[in-house]
C-alpha cells in the first residue's frame, strides 16, 4: 500500500512539472480547468498542459493557441480533455490526442498535420476523427446525462 | 424519428469547414470500413447514438450560426513577418522600419500575443561566427519591440546561424534574402 501511495505522490510531482503545451487565447463566462484533479482557474494567458481537461459552463467560451500553431475553441457546456500532446518544433512532428465529451468545438490544425496528416485526432463518446487539414466543428449532444 | 425511446438522446455531428487561407482541409471519421472522408466545404456527418452515420451538405448560414459562439472564440490565426539585415551587421535594412511597424500593429491586435524571433545569416562566416550573429540580429529585433512597449517575457528569441538559407548558395556568398529575422506572432 505504501508502494502505491509514494508511486501516486511521485505521478503528481511529475504531473505537476508538466511542460506547457498551449496558451489561452480567449476565455469567457464561466470556465476552468481540472488539472491532476484540482479545479484551477483558466485566465486567459495562463497555459494549458498534457492531461489538462477544460470545463466550460453555460455561459463559456475557451480558446487555446498550442505549440504547434493548432488552434481549438470550445463552447459552452463543453467538456475537452487534451490526452495527449507531443511537438518538435525543428521537425514539426508530433501527436494530438483530444476528447471531446460533450459540447462544442472549432479547430483549426497546425504545424504537425500539415508535416503528418492524422497526427491529430478527436475522439468522442461515439467515434473518432482523424485530421488532414485544416478547419473544421464538432459537436458532441449529451441530454442523456 | 425516435429510434429509441426512453434512452438517452446523443448525437454528434462533423462539419468540415473551408480554411482561411482559401484551401479545404479534411478529416477522417470512424474507424475501418465504416469511415468517412469529409472533404468539401460544410459537409457534415452525423452519428446517432446507435452508431448509424449519415453524410450531408450543410448551409454555411446554418453551420455560421449554429456554431457561431464557438467560432468566436478561436484564437487569431499565427502570423509571420520578416524583416532583413545587412551584411555582417545587426543592423536591419531601412525597409524593416516599416515592417516592424506592422509587426507592432498585429500585437495591438492580441490580448496577450506570444512572439518568437528567429535570426539567420547567409554563408559569409564561420557557422560559429554565424551563430552569434544571427543570435544578435534576434536580439536586435527584441530590443526594438521592447523600446516600443512589448513586455519582455512574451518574446523568446532564437538563433539559427546559417543553417535554414532561403536561398541555397555556395559558401561565403553573400545573399540578402538569407540575413533576416522572422517574427511569429501567436
Amino acid at each position: 500500500m505504501r508502494t502505491i501511495v509514494c508511486t501516486a505522490a511521485l505521478m503528481f510531482a511529475v504531473a505537476a512539472q508538466a511542460a506547457d503545451i498551449g496558451q489561452i487565447k480567449s476565455a469567457a463566462g464561466t470556465v476552468h480547468i481540472e488539472r491532476v484533479g484540482k479545479l484551477i482557474a483558466a485566465p486567459i494567458g495562463s497555459t494549458v498542459k498534457q492531461s489538462d481537461k477544460l470545463v466550460t459552463g453555460a455561459d463559456g467560451t475557451i480558446g487555446v493557441t498550442f505549440l504547434d500553431n493548432s488552434l481549438i475553441s470550445a463552447g459552452p457546456n463543453s467538456v475537452l480533455v487534451l490526452e495527449r500532446y507531443s511537438y518538435d518544433p525543428t521537425t514539426s512532428a508530433g501527436r494530438f490526442d483530444a476528447s471531446l465529451t460533450k459540447g462544442t468545438i472549432a479547430v483549426v490544425s497546425g504545424k504537425m498535420v500539415k508535416q503528418k496528416p492524422e497526427s491529430m485526432r478527436i475522439r468522442t463518446p461515439l467515434t473518432v476523427m482523424g485530421v488532414r487539414g485544416t478547419e473544421f466543428v464538432v459537436r458532441v449532444d449529451d441530454s442523456g446525462s | 424519428m425516435i429510434l429509441f425511446s426512453g434512452g438517452p438522446k446523443t448525437e454528434e455531428m462533423v462539419v468540415v469547414l473551408p480554411s482561411a487561407d482559401g484551401q479545404v482541409g479534411s478529416v477522417v471519421v470512424g474507424r475501418g470500413v465504416g469511415r468517412v472522408v469529409l472533404d468539401r466545404p460544410y459537409l457534415a456527418s452525423r452519428i446517432s447514438s446507435s452508431g448509424i452515420q449519415q453524410t450531408e451538405t450543410l448551409t454555411k448560414q446554418s453551420v455560421l450560426q449554429e456554431f457561431r459562439t464557438t467560432l468566436a472564440a478561436l484564437p487569431k490565426r499565427p502570423i509571420s513577418f520578416v524583416l532583413y539585415f545587412i551584411s555582417a551587421t545587426d543592423e536591419p535594412i531601412n525597409e524593416a522600419k516599416l515592417e516592424l511597424n506592422k509587426v507592432l500593429a498585429e500585437l495591438r491586435e492580441r490580448v496577450v500575443a506570444d512572439i518568437v524571433l528567429v535570426g539567420h545569416t547567409d554563408r559569409v562566416g564561420s557557422d560559429e561566427a554565424n551563430d552569434i550573429l544571427s543570435l544578435m540580429r534576434s536580439e536586435r529585433v527584441k530590443s526594438d519591440l521592447v523600446r516600443h512597449g512589448v513586455a519582455a517575457e512574451r518574446i523568446r528569441i532564437v538563433g539559427r546561424g546559417e543553417r535554414e538559407l532561403i536561398v541555397e548558395t555556395a559558401d561565403e556568398v553573400e545573399e540578402p534574402r538569407n540575413r533576416r529575422v522572422e517574427v511569429f506572432v501567436r
